[in-house]
């Protein structure tokens, strides 16, 4: 674990340090409260009823004699959330995901719900609720959706197509990026290499199931606490679902259990409120693990197609990619980000990419830590490793040779700026790893990973205490250690230590709008504000040191965390503190603080390569991780630790799913693996250490060099994994996850052919 | 006027031109002129684009300014995990 | 009324409630105990986030009745620091970054503490195969791993 030194072209104080993280206490002694962890008083439960069919139509529904049993205080079903999403097409997708209207879309579809005074009662009632129900046929495979025969899985299928065009009913959009003419570039190419992948659904697998609870009273105020990583977005869509307005309702984010993009979107929580509307109590309403998995998150399941050429040196001539992504029953993005994601490594004279989103019965994608981005990258990598092999280049130069760097013009559109994928490559190239000599059965695979960064709306406050502490708030959810991140930032700004500032995250209605944690973007977005507010108490600060002293404030210089008068005149003057200037505010004009709104824009980008080590049994087919790295560009790390922490979590998350994680529907459209023994994560006896290397090539976009770095770890390691296990075993893989069995088969297979 | 670069789907509804000139200085002159001139465009523009000028991707602040001969470049408006 | 009286030793304290045959010991822990350390995340023992010690031996509370502790000692992780003064582990887990989001860190501690009872200088692989039953989706295990070697370092009084 070492960090680049040659990049760095500032001297920070705080910044690049590791301090313990300030929500550590509560985490490790039992206290941190997270989404199920809170109670009002005369709190009910509510749960809810779920459909067991893939598709079907929702006929009746009688809930007389669930509301009939005493104890029960509310049962609602969609006529209880009346449509006032005002002809937005997409808000109404989201009503009808979080109750099913007409129709149940897939096995998990929310049908109606109740909440009674405890969790026996309300358990009994759901199975009092009767639903009459027309089953529909159904289809969840990708392909099959595309068939023409395949059964449409929503009656709006085609909503964003051209009618003109004659495409399959189920594809919702349909996204394309390139330039150049890439028939020409294949006709000049000396080796092209062409094949299909399939990546299996997975989910995002945070431990914290989804939990809230919510109060509305008579007065139509209400209040909501919930774990999410958006509870300004939350605000927003729970308050336009029930016809609420939007600043009398309070939401607070809890401590929030994992998220990885599934809590960016509301589920059960419009319902929990619509239940405490009717109820007139607070209700708590809390998933399942069954629930989190039949009914919230996944990603998609994809199938893609990808052809390269490449000249006999190892350039890239010509690459095309069509990909298509499972988006659920609703619309969905995914072939878009996958689209654009998919060669963005590579500086690529002619280039195309096709994305499609394809509707099927299964629950609706939720974004998953750099979505799409993770399969595109097995696609292409898994290519381009076998074009090394055919070429007999070693596969980490055939990267150099197509890297993108400054000036590149990327393959979905604009030029790069400051990237830094030739550093990342360059610091691989010098790790140990690669020389660690392999044995029989074992393999070793690299891969390339990009993913965008977002800014978007943030602010920040940031008061001074009486005695020279300070408290910042920020409205960023803090997923991975951030408020620790961000006291960093302050204290660096103030010239104070960071054990002097206190972050926490302020509700909704203690700062202004603040967009979701994703798309890499907290500590990008909320540094950049807390800076500009610290900077702001700054000004107010040497303000109030200038009346102390009775001097012109312009006189007055901020250093080292102390008022410092300038100039012939008091040039001799003893410094302020920030303590002894706080001290003061009383009779200087009262509290001191700094604010910040802004639109954060300047977005970098990060690039990532990892290599993977493996064995593979022959007999089983199961595949054991030996040694593994992550080497990624951070642009500035202001908690390295955390930085760390992100790398190697998201390489876990890659390698569960290149290995065992995927959603298993049955012929009946019933997802046959709602839990944790079935849908196996990585467990710790699974792994290695995973080593990483912090490449700093600063983001010229951000005061400090900031990239966001939580997603681009997620995205080599289905192809890191996938490229060693080919290379161990002699068979290309071309199916994630590589579970035992499919390697085998894959095995198996090369034999017979 | 600014030589504005559409992505591929984008330019099904600017009768196929990957490159279009438009009348504008600012992101939100730009994109109000890619409606008016290409109707099609609207929907497109309510789902979100983003504007990357010389490489800077804008996604928010339709008031950022459009240098002469800067590279302009149209992408959807991103979002993610 | 259908409730069970249970006597039961909780982190040192006596205490007695009441619970209906089928509670777990995970809700009775957090719904009629208040103490919310112990977490669930499957319901079905397969996280480890509810980690418990009941006489001694590490459980999943959601996989325990209520009923089961009559007479028995239970430890949580509210009772893992003395006072103020946090337990080594503790201690260790802040120190390295051994946790993100934090739900499955209760759980962690109670299983190492277990761990390092059981056996005060476990390899890598035993501390890994320890800790097998929690699951972490945030830190790919390494600094949990690297804090438990770290702390049972401590623990045995070996300089650092």
């Amino acid at each position: 674990m070492n960090i680049n030194a040659k990049t760095q072209i500032q001297e920070f104080r705080s910044v690049g340090t590791r301090p313990v993280r300030q929500d550590g206490v509560d985490k490790v002694t039992g206290r941190a409260r997270y989404g199920a962890d809170y109670n009002m008083p005369g709190q009910l439960v509510g749960l809810v009823l779920r459909s067991p069919h893939a598709h079907a139509r929702i006929k009746s529904i009688d809930t007389s004699a669930a509301e009939a049993l005493k104890g029960v205080k509310a049962v609602i079903t969609a006529a209880d959330l009346p449509d006032h999403a005002d002809g937005d097409e997409g808000l109404l997708e989201i009503l009808d995901n979080c109750m099913a209207r007409t129709k149940a879309r897939y096995d998990g579809h929310a049908v109606a719900a109740v909440a009674a005074i405890d969790e026996a009662t309300a358990r009994k009632a759901l199975g009092l609720i009767r639903v009459d129900y027309e089953v529909l046929p159904h289809v969840t495979d990708v392909d099959e959706a595309l068939k023409s025969t395949a059964n449409v899985v929503h009656e709006h299928a085609t909503s964003r197509v051209d009618p003109e065009q004659n495409v399959p009913l189920n594809v919702h959009a349909t996204e394309e990026f390139g330039h150049g003419d890439i028939e020409a570039g294949f006709a000049k190419s000396d080796l092209i290499v062409e094949r299909s992948f399939k990546a299996e659904q997975s989910h995002q697998g945070y431990i914290e199931p989804h939990a809230c609870v919510a109060s509305v009273n008579a007065d139509g105020t209400g209040d909501l606490w919930v774990t999410t990583q958006g509870h300004f977005s939350y605000r927003i869509v729970c308050a336009q679902l029930l016809g609420m307005d939007v600043s009398k309702l309070r939401v607070t984010s809890s401590e929030i259990g994992g998220g990885f993009g599934g809590k960016t979107h509301v589920w059960a929580e419009p319902v929990a409120l619509a239940l405490s509307r009717k109820a007139g109590r607070p209700v708590k309403l809390t998933m399942s693990r069954e629930e989190v998995f039949r009914s919230t998150g996944p990603t998609s399941p994809a199938s893609i197609d990808v052809k390269i050429g490449v000249s006999n040196e190892g350039v890239i001539t010509s690459a095309y990619a069509h990909l298509r992504y499972g988006c659920g029953p609703y619309s969905g993005v995914w072939g878009m980000l996958g689209a654009m994601t998919a060669f963005a490594c590579y500086d690529i004279e002619n280039v195309k990419t096709i994305g499609i989103d394809v509707r099927i019965n299964r629950p609706k994608t939720a974004a998953y830590r750099a979505p799409s981005a993770p399969v595109a990258a097995f696609a292409v990598e898994s290519v381009l490793d076998e074009i090394a092999q055919k070429l007999d280049m070693d596969p980490l130069e055939l990267r150099f040779r197509n890297a993108v760097k400054n000036g590149s013009r990327s393959s979905y559109g604009p030029t790069f700026g400051t990237i830094g994928l030739v550093e990342v490559l360059e610091a691989v190239k010098s790790h140990p790893q690669l020389n660690v000599p392999l044995a029989a059965n074992q393999g070793r695979g690299i891969a390339c990973g990009y993913w965008f960064n977002i800014g978007g709306q943030t602010c920040t406050t940031l008061n001074i205490g009486v005695d020279g502490t300070a408290t910042l708030t920020i409205g960023t959810v803090d997923v991975g250690g951030s408020r620790s991140s961000m006291s960093l930032v302050a204290a660096e700004e103030l010239g104070i230590d960071y054990d002097k500032v206190k972050t926490v995250i302020g509700d909704t209605a203690t700062l202004g709008h603040n967009d979701t944690t994703e798309g890499s973007r907290g500590t990008f977005s909320s540094s950049m504000a807390t800076i500009n507010a610290v900077k702001q108490a700054i000004g107010v600060l040497r303000e109030r040191a200038a009346k102390m002293w009775e001097i012109p404030v312009d006189d007055v210089v901020w250093e080292k965390g102390c008022a410092r008068a300038v100039g012939e005149e008091h040039g001799n003057l003893p410094t302020l503190s920030l303590a002894e200037i706080a001290k003061e505010a009383p009779n200087t004009g009262g509290p001191i603080a700094g604010h910040s709104e802004i639109v954060a824009e300047g977005v970098g980008v990060s690039f990532g390569a990892h290599i993977c080590d493996v064995e593979v049994d022959p007999e089983t087919g199961a595949t054991k991780i030996l040694r593994y790295l992550v080497v990624q560009d951070a642009g500035r790390a202001i908690h390295p630790a955390y930085v760390e922490g992100q790398y190697q979590g998201g390489a876990v998350q890659g390698i569960g799913w290149a290995l065992n994680e995927e959603y298993v529907y049955g012929a009946d459209g019933r997802l046959q693996n709602a839990g944790f023994l079935d849908y196996r994560i990585p467990v710790c006896s699974d792994l290695p250490m995973i080593d990483t290397v912090i490449v700093e090539v600063p983001n010229p976009g951000h005061p400090y060099g900031v990239r966001g770095v939580g997603e681009t770890p997620i995205v080599p390691p289905l192809a890191a994994v996938a490229n060693a296990i080919s290379r161990a075993t002699g068979v290309r893989m071309t199916h994630v996850p590589m579970s035992p069995p499919r390697v085998l088969a894959a095995l198996e297979n090369a034999k017979v052919t | 006027m600014v030589d504005v670069n559409v992505w591929g789907s984008l330019s099904t509804c600017t009768d196929n031109q990957k490159v279009i000139q438009i009348e504008a200085t600012t992101i939100r002159g730009l994109l109000r002129e890619l409606v008016e001139k290409y109707p099609g465009a609207a929907p497109w523009v309510k789902r979100g684009i983003s504007v990357s000028i010389d490489g800077e991707i804008i996604r928010d602040d339709w008031s950022k300014t459009l240098p002469d001969d800067a590279e302009i470049y149209l992408i959807p408006r991103m979002t993610s995990g | 009324m259908n409730g069970i009286a249970v006597s039961t030793a909780i982190n040192g304290d006596d205490i007695e409630f009441l619970c209906r045959p089928e509670e777990t010991l995970l809700t009775v822990l957090r719904d009629r105990l208040g103490l919310m350390g112990a977490k669930e995340g499957c319901g079905t023992g397969d996280c480890g986030a509810c980690s418990v010690r009941v006489d001694g031996r590490l459980v999943c509370s959601c996989l325990v009745l209520g009923a089961e502790v009559q007479g028995q000692v239970v430890e949580t992780i509210e009772g893992m620091a003395s006072g103020d003064s946090l337990h080594p582990l503790q201690e260790k887990f802040l120190e390295h970054a051994a946790l993100q989001c934090g739900i499955c860190t209760p759980g962690f501690l109670m299983a190492a503490k277990d761990l390092l009872e059981r056996n005060p200088d476990p390899s890598e692989e035993e501390i890994r195969f320890g800790l097998a039953g929690n699951l972490c989706r945030c830190t790919g295990y390494d600094k949990i791993v690297r804090a438990v070697q770290d702390a049972a370092q401590v623990m045995r009084g070996d300089a650092a």
